[in-house]
């Protein structure tokens, strides 16, 4: 680990003021500058901010809103994430350890880097850490890679579990220290895909910090679910995931929100799988007619084919079980 | 008594809770890298990006740069001060790091920087800038340059490839034939303890703290390394964080953290990182095989070949050679093996529980299950109809073997009569269930052993040998061994082990502590009782403490050394050497083995196919049991890797460069609590006289043997899908 300032911040004011790269839980950020992966020169520790709005969880009439301090297993306990937005809940219950959730900030979470492991040793080239170097995930070891999103510059998937949630119920993302001042971000426009440019993973701007995120509400967050697929039963990155929330008039879908976690290289809104399903009888047809129009666009790698039938499988069932929930 | 600590059934010990448990909870247990000392400086390695070539120039300006580095060894300032180490016989490696610019595989080490701080050599290590002439890697199977070569002629290990009789005839005349391939992947321990160096100079002698299977093996081998004697030595590993062998042979990280002490004249204590351990230390290596099985109608097996395959080092031959078990597990016909070795750039493998017969086992136990189905026969009975007391190669008999027993046992508790045969046949909603049974087998080693134990007259027992506990219980079972022996509770009896000062002690390998030492402990004990009594003038028999109340003061301290049947009679004195002489198993005219039956029930999702194991029953024999607690736990511990060998647990390579990819435990899967809901145990007893004094088999490795099988065949029951690559994943039962 190299040396760098440290600096503690009281407000969201203080902390954009001090200039430097924010740290919440630390959970990715100590872990990658251990790897010498992230070498920040200065670190601005927000978690005094815990203390303040920025640490709770306020529910209304119109939704939810995640102060950015909110810790995973705190918003993952929240009666009313468990009764009304169920999606939420199941996203963080099935991402990382108990310790990690503990520990992780909401706002950090949907940050989290990829764990791909060209990305995470310094001694591969990897244009997401040192842009223009290559990748080496092409054609090298790429089971756990995207098949969504990717570009002939990086392939890297997004880890998360909670941003499938969010960005399938349309949350917001509260900033503030970006150039305008206080803004709100759609979050489906929170995240880049790589293109030419992996290296740049988001639209917040240098110093620009997360204060917290919102969550509309609507008739489909009830009857809500996240369905995680992973090779063993906790601690583990989804191999394919998918966040659905139904909007139903008995078996007519009114409104299907759905997203698919693990096979992209950012929180993947299946917009195509929500249109093939508006107005349409929800069974194994129409399901199955979703999952393909949601994965028509895959371009597997050389060790992640399996990646395509297996999201479909996991849309589909996600679908049939999200219909069945009694609410 | 509970699950974790079972009844005892006949000849079995007390599940007397761990000695130790007490200090390792509160982190009392002071492990290698715990040891404090005065001045400490600290090593960080620097490794290598490439796997084949040499180091063209190293850059150091700004690592030295670094506030607090204090030195950084490489081989251009440490060269000959090491010397290189041949393989084998307590070297994990012949590859001798900064002893010249040559580069064998990815992650070698090419410098160690010392600094006043863990942070400032941490920091330094980055800045460390190597340039190398990379030249082409082989990676393994498959791999342009790759050399494949009979193990026979090139492996110490590996003298002979079993065969009897005329396999090909009788494989050409078996009415039923199965042939079929299997292959393991490369695995890597992951012990939770890190590995680590701290070497300490006091004048010439040296102390080094260690985690080790092996306190004397480290010795002579760090002895010689840095070319001093023996004598000068002393190794320290009084706790272990696990080792499951990555800790048995010594890797030539060690001298070099004794030199840069020496160098810097300031203790030095070197915590390799989890990622460096996966180059820096060994490794399973992948393996393949390909069986040919031949029966008559009545399921008896006439004709069994095994050829495999197996990853090494360019330079060293290490191969584990499974077909020594698999030759002879079950009574067939005619019988031919080989065994290939595949050198590649890669570090060089080494032990890992059940070393042969974890990949072997695996291979044969599946065949078994295939050649069931082929003969439309209970998988069990098939196994039953080929069960022999005598091995089929020389006809050697089995000391005792009760693997029906087992069978019969854990297939009662399992429930596997109500299994429906048909394979798709079983399913609870969305969810598709298999169920599946393999033999487990390990060889039951024992080594020349020394002990000194101590009997005070306050009736307070000391027993010295530097045996190791793994995380085992080895202390808890050597003092019952002593407690029972001389009649005092085992509160009286303090163990110590781990430490070069003590009286020597095989390698923790092969399973063989407990047999070893136990009955070691027990030669001692039984002359100090012939002591004492006779000294009474009172019959040997009953507790200690009527004449020990006599005696008043004093103690009796006995030294004890056993020399297993087979082994030569300059045995102790290659032990005080460092080197260890295991008998029994396989090897002499009477096949020693525990024995063990595992049953498995998998479910799948019917649609995206993941695969859980709810619940796993296995059954095992191991003659004496010291200790039901230990032993449940060490068997109970083996199943669930076993699970980890079928179903998570591979290192991915990256075939182009020939480097490992996912080496930390996020990445590197093992299973977690979630994955092992339900693991039973069942002891059944067995005495065997012949095996060693104490009667004891070691239990420590059988039972990730043949798991990875049942959960396969299980697989195939489930869905008709018969993988024989492992690990089984969910890409392989989705229709891609």
């Amino acid at each position: 680990m190299r040396p760098f300032l440290y600096e503690h911040a009281d407000s969201p004011e203080r902390a954009v003021k001090a200039g430097g790269q924010f740290i919440a839980g630390g959970t990715t950020m100590t872990d990658l500058m251990k790897l010498d992966v992230m070498r920040p020169e200065k670190l601005v520790d927000i978690n005094p901010l815990t203390h303040s709005r920025a640490g709770q969880i306020e529910v209304t009439d119109s939704g939810i809103r995640f102060g950015a301090l909110v810790r995973m297993a705190q918003a993952e306990a929240h009666p009313a994430v468990r009764s009304s937005y169920p999606v939420i809940a199941d996203s963080l219950k099935l991402a990382a350890s108990q310790q990690i959730r503990t520990m992780a900030s909401l706002a950090g979470n949907v940050l989290q880097r990829t764990r791909c492991e060209y990305f995470r040793e310094v001694s591969w080239p990897c244009n997401k850490r040192v842009p223009g170097s290559g990748c080496s995930a092409i054609g090298g070891v790429n089971r756990q890679h995207a098949v969504l999103g990717t570009s002939g510059d990086c392939i890297a998937s997004y880890p998360g579990d909670f941003a499938q949630a969010l960005i399938a119920l349309d949350a917001i993302v509260e900033t503030t220290g970006g150039p305008k001042g206080l803004r709100l971000i759609p979050f489906a426009e929170l995240h880049r895909p790589p293109g030419n440019t992996p290296h740049i993973e988001t639209v917040l701007e240098p110093g620009e910090l997360i204060t917290a995120i919102q969550v509309p509400a609507g008739p489909w967050t009830r009857r809500s679910r996240y369905l995680k697929i992973r090779d063993r039963d906790s601690y583990a990155f989804a191999l394919s995931s998918a966040a659905v929330a139904l909007d139903m008039d008995g078996d007519t879908v009114r409104q299907a929100k759905i997203a698919l976690g693990g096979i992209a290289s950012v929180p993947w809104r299946a917009t195509e799988a929500e249109a093939a399903l508006r107005g349409k009888r929800l069974d194994e047809a129409s399901a199955t007619a979703a999952a393909e129009a949601a994965l028509a666009g895959a371009k597997p790698q050389e060790h992640n084919a399996f990646k395509v039938p297996l999201a479909k499988q996991t849309l589909i069932r996600a679908l049939l079980e999200t219909q069945r929930m009694e609410i | 008594m509970s699950v974790a600590a079972p009844e005892p059934g006949r000849n079995m010990g007390q599940p007397a809770p761990r000695v130790d448990a007490r200090l390792k909870v509160t982190g009392e247990a002071r492990y290698a890298a715990d040891f404090p000392a005065a001045n400490l400086a600290h090593g960080v390695l620097v490794t290598s990006s490439i796997a084949r070539g040499s180091i063209a120039s190293l850059d150091l300006g700004e690592a030295k740069a670094v506030a607090g580095v204090i030195e950084i060894l490489t081989h251009d300032n440490v060269g000959s001060a090491i010397k290189p180490l041949p393989f084998g016989n307590g070297s994990a490696t012949s590859i001798s790091p900064l002893t010249d610019a040559k580069i064998w595989h990815d992650g070698q080490i090419i410098a160690l920087v010392l600094a006043d701080t863990f942070e400032a050599a941490r920091e330094a290590a980055y800045k460390v800038k190597a340039t190398y002439n990379a030249e082409q890697p082989s990676a393994g199977f498959g791999s342009a340059g790759a050399e494949t070569l009979p193990a026979v002629g090139q492996a110490q290990s590996h003298k002979e490839d079993p065969a009897v009789g005329d396999a090909e005839a009788a494989l050409r005349s078996a009415p039923t034939v199965i042939e079929v391939d299997y292959s393991t992947p490369t695995q890597h321990h992951n012990p939770i303890e890190l590995f680590s160096t701290t070497c300490v100079w006091n004048g010439d002698q040296l102390t080094v703290y260690e985690p080790s299977q092996s306190v004397y093996g480290f010795r002579a081998m760090v002895a010689k390394q840095l070319g001093i004697d023996i004598g000068k030595v002393r190794v320290v590993s009084p706790y272990v964080g696990g080792a499951f062998g990555a800790k048995g042979s010594m890797t030539p990280r060690t001298g070099i953290v004794a030199l840069a002490a020496k160098r810097i004249n300031r203790p030095v204590r070197c915590v390799v990182t989890r990622e460096q351990g996966y180059t820096t230390a060994t490794y399973r290596a992948e393996t393949r095989h390909h069986i040919r099985m031949g029966a008559g109608p009545d399921g008896k097996i006439t004709g069994f070949s095994h050829e495999g395959w197996e990853v090494t080092s360019r330079p060293d031959s290490y191969v584990v050679a499974g077909t020594e078990a698999s030759a002879r597990l079950y009574g067939y016909g005619a019988v031919a093996t080989k065994v290939n070795m595949v050198r590649a750039d890669r570090n060089t493998p080494g032990y890992m529980r059940s070393p042969p017969e974890v990949p072997y086992i695996y291979a044969l136990e599946s065949a078994m299950d295939e050649l069931a189905i082929a003969l439309k026969m209970d998988p069990v009975e098939l196994r039953r109809i080929n069960d022999t007391m005598k091995e089929p190669i020389k006809g050697y008999p089995y000391t005792s073997r009760a693997l029906m027993e087992c069978f019969d046992q854990a297939s009662a508790a399992f429930g596997w009569a109500k299994r429906n045969p048909a394979v798709g046949s079983m399913r609870d909603g969305d969810w598709l269930i298999g169920m599946g049974c393999a033999t487990a087998l390990y060889p039951t080693n024992v080594g020349a052993a020394t002990a000194r134990v101590r009997l005070s007259a306050d009736g307070t027992v000391r027993v010295q040998t530097a045996a190791h506990d793994l995380g085992t219980g080895a202390y808890t079972v050597i003092g019952q061994m002593a407690a029972e022996r001389l009649g005092v509770d085992l509160a009286a009896v303090t163990v110590e082990l781990g430490d070069t000062s003590l009286p020597p002690a095989p390698v923790a390998g092969g399973s063989n502590t407990t047999a070893s030492v136990c009955s070691t402990v027990l030669i001692a004990c039984d002359a100090i009782r012939d002591k004492l009594f006779k000294s009474a003038g009172q019959p040997n028999q009953g507790p200690v403490k009527a004449v020990l109340e006599k005696m008043g003061s004093g103690a009796i301290e006995e030294y004890a050394e056993w020399i297993p049947p087979g082994a030569p009679p300059d045995a102790i004195k290659k032990l005080y050497q460092g080197a260890s002489t295991l008998k029994g198993g396989l090897e002499g005219e009477k096949m020693m083995c525990a024995f063990g039956a595992e049953f498995v029930e998998v479910r799948i999702h019917a649609r995206t196919r993941e695969i859980r194991v709810p619940r796993i029953v296995g059954a095992f024999t191991g003659g004496r049991i010291m200790n039901t607690r230990t032993a449940h736990s060490q068997l109970m511990g083996g199943m669930i890797w076993g699970i980890g060998s079928a179903l998570h647990e591979k290192t991915e390579i990256d075939a182009r460069h020939a480097r490992y990819m996912n080496r930390d435990l996020a990445e590197y899967l093992v299973p977690v609590n979630a994955d092992v809901p339900q693991v039973d145990v069942i002891l059944v007893p067995e005495e065997d006289a012949e095996v060693n004094p104490a009667g004891v088999k070691g239990l420590g490795e059988v039972a990730n043997v043949g798991t990875a099988s049942a959960i396969a065949n299980a697989v195939f029951h489930a869905t008709g899908r018969r993988i024989r690559d492992l690990p089984i994943r969910i890409e392989d039962l989705l229709d891609v």
